[in-house]
């Protein structure tokens, strides 16, 4: 008692994974699917530090500086995309936009 | 006993704000939500001896990417979201496949991993400023030159993109 498993860590990185994935499916506005998107990272990450702690290695956690990096680009483009598509459509519902559709 | 009070403190604000992102109808709630999430996060690294990691959490993603994305939410005046109809096969079995996927992936953590470590705060403090800095600019020079590329295209790109005219 007193210590907690790192198994709980990971389960919770789990439970977070999923419902990342539930909002980037079933949510229509274009801005809860990317913010669903930045919940899957988060996730990732915590495995990846939790695995870290498992190894006693620092390398898990270069990969989630990596991440974080690597979000944060995607959150300035993809922001900028949403913004054009925005000036242009007048719309953020995804289904609404629909051009590239066969 | 601390450590395992505030894990499952963290752990229980992470998932509520994490619910809360998917099944709230306005952005905006679901973005102060994810700072919630991010947050917890943090302290849970902290618990893990990632402290360089924990405080890059809070600046970069709960300060940096979530001020812009409430600041683009508020720009684009950004209302609720409109319900709109999805196919059968995503209403009947989307719920069942995640909670399988959830359970699958438990069962693999509970029974195929080997012995996992028990995490006790302080116990190993690898994660500091020095061990990553030295790690990042020996070992990972070249991936780290390498995202600096990559911010760089990034920023070039969302300047272009923002002031473009698409017809």
């Amino acid at each position: 008692m007193g210590h907690v498993p790192l198994s709980w860590y990971l389960i919770l990185s789990v439970i977070l994974f999923a419902l990342g994935v539930a909002g980037f499916v079933y949510r229509k506005s274009v801005i809860t699917v990317f913010l669903s998107i930045e919940l899957m990272l988060n996730a990732v990450n915590l495995s990846f530090v939790a695995f870290s702690y498992q190894m006693h290695r620092i390398d898990g956690h270069i990969y989630s500086f990596f991440v974080m990096v690597v979000a944060a680009a995607e959150a300035a483009v993809g922001l900028a995309i949403i913004l054009t598509i925005f000036k242009n459509r007048g719309t953020l519902q995804i289904d609404e936009v629909d051009s590239m559709k066969l | 006993m601390v450590d395992t009070v505030l894990f499952i403190i963290c752990a229980i604000v992470a998932i509520v704000c994490g619910f809360n992102v998917v099944l709230q109808r306005h952005p905006i709630s679901s973005a102060l939500s994810l700072i919630g999430v991010m947050s917890s996060l943090a302290v849970l690294y902290l618990l893990l001896g990632a402290e360089f990691i924990a405080m890059a959490q809070m600046i970069v993603y709960g300060g940096a990417v979530m001020v812009l994305f409430t600041f683009v939410i508020m720009l684009l005046n950004a209302g609720t979201e409109k319900a709109s109809s999805k196919s059968w096969f995503a209403q009947i079995a989307g719920l069942p496949l995640l909670l399988a996927f959830v359970g699958v992936l438990a069962f693999l953590i509970r029974a195929v991993l080997p012995p996992l470590a028990a995490v006790a705060f302080g116990s190993w403090v690898g994660g500091t400023a020095e061990h990553i800095g030295q790690l990042l600019f020996t070992t990972y020079l070249l991936p780290f030159e390498v995202i600096s590329v990559l911010i760089l295209i990034a920023i070039l790109g969302a300047v272009a993109l923002a002031q473009k005219e698409i017809d």
